[in-house]
């Protein structure tokens, strides 16, 4: 069902006409054709679609990882498509926080110093203490990621990318490597940092189910937006079944 | 500590096999340069410092006989500085133990003071006094040899008459660092000494009162050498003048001179191939090990680290590894150059050697080290940064392979599917495959040089002492004998055969250019001594002419088929001309050989000779030297075997310490760069071979596939490393050859054996450590987690 939208919501990140081609020797592939997207402030964020839809595409540009073959990207006023790479990196500093199926956790450091190694390099960041407290894994925090479960490195990859109070959170497949149960906690905890801490917040999925558990639910194929619903409430992450 | 702080202690330290190893080549690259290079050029500076303390000679002008008043007139000639003569003999020594009899040279001094050229430095006991004509002082080498020291006496014959002098101290001059017997090569120091003695004794003696018969002077910085000994030749010449020459033909000279440029390959050249090599590995295997980091590299910048801490984070490898090498390989190289400088001091007498790292020689060496890491890790982090993070991040795309041109020529089924995995692996990353390998050949190029060193020097001394001089005893007499006398010498105890020679110093002149040799008179048929060429093959002599060394032959300029002019430069002084008829390659340099009935008619002096080579019974050789030291025509007794002996234990202290020593460097870094190859190797794969071994396939067949590809690249290191290794031996011949001293080009089968067998050696040792790492993965963290 299709809501009026909120006056009160600000708009932190708009993308217009965002297209990107990849040429592959003599094939190109349109990862990206004219997508348009809007993230409001303090709403989580539900990115949809079949794997090869450009899903990942899409975020790692509006992260400021990769950039367009053409259209705009704006950070509040600032045009991301303007920017110089150390001024991209900058943006990435401040504002954004990934997570990536995969944790990427640096494996020679503990849960600790994997969030502070962002937390060094933040303004007014939390404490890595805390960051790890509010994924609930205040036990393990001097564990090395080979001595964690598949779900405690994506939370611990959560507390760091939370931990120096992003303005955005990006996920890319958070719960993809994960069974069910583990990929509930992660969703649930993606969810109450949300709420707790207002982050702007945008979970990628292949899993129509999860699209609950958002405001909005941006629906992609091929490379296009092809649906855009925003939810009256969301449901409860522990309602969700899959 | 900041986070990414510990993160590079701990990753040092995770990585500390690969860390130590290549610090060990860095530190070996430095260790070379400051060990050898730092005491060649201390040997360098010492022989400078030493000619000047000494007021060393510029020019020799040797002759019969002169007044003291022609002084004024050499003083005279535009371009010379300074004059002085002096009166010097050769004389036999009467040691009262068996053994070869000994000659000395006897040298005067003043009546007053030191020599205003040529100075001796005192060694031990003091200079000789004022109006104590008995008082001596002898070479320190003979001196030690003989176990003489101040206040010991020694008997001399003078002019046939036995005289006691006292030793009043042990000296040095760089005009007599090497103190060569006549008729000998190299320096025999127990059985050939120097005596200084007052002018006061030596001039009565040799009826040279208010005479000389020997003059020398320096010259003036403007002054033209040639111009100068032509004037002295013109001076000298109504008095006997045997030809003056410059410092560069002084004997000790000369060959201090070609040991110093023996010990530029080791010294100088070797060391900067070595350090070049270590740069080009750092560069190499520095960059190879941060693109390993790819992955992280991704996420740090994804995170908003910038390029540059980035960059400076993955850097900070690099200068850790060479600084930590950089601080052995100077700690280690000062040390060993310390003790090299031992090894120089044994062999050079040159009183202020000591070892000396000049500042600028350790910062170029450590500059270059750090040259090549930076280069290697900026190289590498550049690549990995230029990527868009989101690129670099994803888990590498699968490989996309294809079969291979070994395959497309239809040779695949030769391999089994490891092989074929083996071999499209390689295929696929052409470069990256070239490069391990050329790493590998670089490290076999520089063992080929350690060995290729021994190679040449045996070489050397085989054909020296084996082909060329196959006599058992060199004899050379006091004044030409008639040539009969090869019959009395046949009658002596246990002499088998005889063969007479003639020496004849001369001048030879092609046009302008002209060069002063010793003509050297052999038997037509002799079979003691022969004209070997540097490829070993026997010369003959020919019936007139003369044969040259390829060295004297560009000197002058000439070809066989031409003429030269030849003024002797003895006896009756004969100015006349003679054929090139052959031109030798050899290793001696400025040969110039003839047949003794032609170099007779040349000198117009026939049927006289200058000495006699001997083949003798091994057995009676005591009773022999016994004999010989009875007979007063007879002053050099030289034997190939002393010589051998003398010349191989005199390299054994020099170029082989020296070889020695760079061998060992050869030896580690090859190792370094070898073992880091195959721990990258793992670290790039780790992944792959763990998910092989998820699907089932055996520790020893992932082994299989990991160490082939190793394998593979080493064997095809070992002919590119030969080559590479066979192209700089050449260039380093071709680098020292000079006008005294070459070596020979040389690469025997045994070093490429032994490089080879080097490499693979510290390539199975490496892939051991490297399976066992392997062996030792935990399936479930590898694939958990990304390296
Ligand atoms: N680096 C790349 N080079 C070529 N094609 C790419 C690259 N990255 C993504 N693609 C292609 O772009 C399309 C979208 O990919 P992606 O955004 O990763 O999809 P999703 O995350 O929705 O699964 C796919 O067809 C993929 O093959
Ligand atoms: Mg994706």
């Amino acid at each position: 069902m299709v809501n009026q939208m909120l006056p009160d919501k600000e708009v932190i990140l708009s993308a217009r006409k965002l297209c990107k081609v990849y040429l592959m020797g003599e094939v190109t592939v349109n990862a990206l054709k004219n997508v348009d997207l809007d993230l409001y402030k303090g709403d989580l964020t539900v990115l949809l679609g079949a794997s090869g839809s450009g899903k990942s595409t899409l975020l790692n540009i509006i992260g400021g990882l990769d950039v367009a073959s053409s259209g705009s990207v704006f950070y509040l006023d600032q045009d991301l498509s303007k920017l110089t790479d150390r001024e991209l990196t900058n943006y990435r500093r401040l504002n954004v926080g990934f997570v990536f199926q995969f944790y990427n956790l640096i494996s020679s450091l503990t849960a600790r110093e994997n969030v502070a190694l962002v937390t060094d390099i933040s303004i007014d960041p939390m404490t890595p203490e805390e960051a790890l407290e509010l994924v609930g894994l205040q036990g393990r925090m001097d564990h090395f990621p080979s001595q964690l479960s598949g779900g405690e490195q994506q939370r611990v990859a959560i507390a760091r990318a939370i931990a120096k109070r992003p303005k955005i959170l990006l996920c890319d497949e958070p719960t993809g490597a994960l069974d069910v149960k583990t990929g509930k906690l992660v969703l649930s905890v993606l969810d109450q940092v949300n709420r707790q801490t207002e982050t702007t917040t945008a979970i990628i999925t292949h899993n129509v189910a999860i699209g609950g558990m958002g405001d909005v639910v941006i629906r992609m194929s091929s490379g296009e937006v092809v649906e855009r619903i925003e939810n009256e409430t969301r449901t409860n992450v522990e309602e969700i079944e899959w | 500590m900041l986070a990414i702080n510990k993160k590079l202690v701990r990753e040092l330290w995770h990585l500390k096999g690969q860390v130590a190893s290549i610090a060990l080549v860095v530190a070996s690259g430095i260790m070379s340069v400051v060990t050898m290079r730092g005491s060649y050029d201390s040997l360098v500076s010492a022989q400078q410092q030493y000619y000047s303390e000494s007021r060393f000679a510029d020019v020799w002008a040797p002759l019969v006989r002169a007044p003291l008043a022609l002084v004024s007139k050499l003083e005279a000639i535009p371009g010379v500085d300074a004059v002085d003569t002096r009166v010097t003999f050769l004389a036999t020594l009467d040691l009262d133990d068996s053994g070869i009899p000994a000659q000395g040279r006897f040298v005067s001094l003043p009546e007053i003071g030191h020599p205003k050229l040529n100075d001796i430095v005192v060694r031990e006991g003091r200079y000789i006094a004022v109006g104590a004509p008995d008082e001596v002082i002898i070479s320190e080498n003979f001196a030690l040899a003989r176990n003489f020291v101040p206040g010991d006496r020694i008997k001399v014959i003078i002019n046939g008459r036995s005289r006691e002098l006292d030793i009043v101290g042990t000296a040095i001059s760089p005009e007599h660092s090497y103190a060569v017997p006549p008729g000998s090569l190299y320096p025999e120091d127990d059985r050939y000494g120097i005596l200084w003695a007052s002018r006061e004794i030596l001039g009565p003696a040799f009826d040279m009162d208010g005479a000389f018969n020997e003059a020398f002077v320096t010259l003036t910085p403007d002054a033209n050498p040639a111009a100068v000994i032509d004037a002295i030749d013109t001076i000298l010449d109504p008095y006997g003048g045997l030809g003056a020459y410059p410092r560069e033909d002084q004997v000790s000279h000369l060959i201090l001179q070609s040991e110093l440029d023996s010990n530029r390959v080791t010294g100088a050249i070797i060391p900067l191939i070595f350090l070049g090599v270590a740069v080009f590995l750092l560069y190499l295997v520095l960059g190879r090990l941060i693109s390993t980091q790819r992955g992280e590299i991704a996420i740090m910048k994804a995170f908003g680290y910038s390029d540059r801490e980035v960059g400076a984070h993955f850097l900070m490898f690099a200068v850790v590894a060479v600084l930590l090498g950089g601080v052995i390989g100077t700690i280690g190289g000062l040390f060993l150059g310390d003790a090299y400088i031992g090894v120089y001091d044994q062999y050079f007498d040159l009183p202020g050697l000591e070892y000396q790292l000049t500042p600028s020689l350790l910062f170029f060496a450590f500059s270059a080290c750090v040259l090549g890491a930076i280069g290697g890790a900026v190289a590498a982090v550049r690549r990995a940064v230029l990527l868009p993070p989101a690129e670099a991040m994803r888990p590498e795309m699968p490989a996309t392979f294809k079969p291979g041109p070994m395959e497309q020529i239809g040779l695949g089924y030769l391999l089994g599917a490891t092989g074929r995995m083996i071999l499209r692996n390689l295929e696929r990353k052409p470069v990256q495959s070239f490069f391990s390998s050329l790493g590998v050949a670089l490290s076999v190029a520089i063992l080929t040089i350690g060995f290729f060193m021994f190679d040449s020097i045996n070489y050397m001394v085989d054909l020296q002492f084996r082909q060329i001089q196959r006599e058992d005893v060199t004899l050379t007499f006091r004044e030409i004998l008639p040539d009969r006398v090869r019959y009395d010498l046949n009658h002596l105890q246990g002499v088998n055969r005889v063969e007479t020679y003639r020496v004849l110093p001369a001048r030879l002149r092609f046009g302008h250019l002209e060069k002063e040799v010793v003509i050297q008179g052999m038997e037509p048929f002799g079979r003691l001594r022969r004209i070997v060429n540097s490829k070993g093959y026997e010369i003959p002599v020919p019936s007139s002419g003369l044969v040259i060394s390829s060295l004297l032959a560009q000197r002058l300029k000439v070809t066989s088929g031409d003429e030269v002019i030849v003024e002797i430069l003895e006896g009756k002084r004969n100015k006349t001309q003679a054929v090139i008829t052959g031109v030798i390659e050899d290793f001696l340099g400025l040969s110039a050989y003839m047949s003794i009935d032609a170099l007779w008619s040349l000198s117009g002096e026939p049927n006289v000779v200058s000495g006699a080579y001997l083949a003798i019974d091994g057995q009676r050789v005591d009773d022999l030297y016994a004999e010989l030291k009875e007979v007063p025509a007879v002053t050099g007794v030289a034997s190939p075997a002393t010589m051998l002996e003398s010349f191989e234990e005199q390299l054994a202290r020099g170029i082989l310490i020296g070889a020695g020593f760079l061998l060992g460097f050869a030896c580690v870094i090859a190792v370094g760069v070898i073992y880091n190859a195959a721990r990258i190797s793992l670290s790039e794969r780790g992944r792959e071979l763990a998910s092989l071994r998820v699907m089932g396939f055996q520790r020893r067949e992932v082994a299989i596939l990991l160490l082939g590809e190793q394998a593979v690249i080493t064997l095809f290191a070992i002919p590119l490393g030969w080559l590479i290794g066979y192209g700089l031996c050449y260039v380093i011949t071709a680098s020292l050859q000079t006008d005294i001293y070459r070596i020979p080009f040389i690469v025997e089968p045994r070093t490429y054996i032994l490089s080879a067998m080097l490499i693979v050696i510290a390539a199975v040792a490496s892939g051991l450590v490297v399976r066992r790492r392997l062996d030792g993965f935990a399936l479930v963290e590898v694939l958990k987690t990304r390296e």
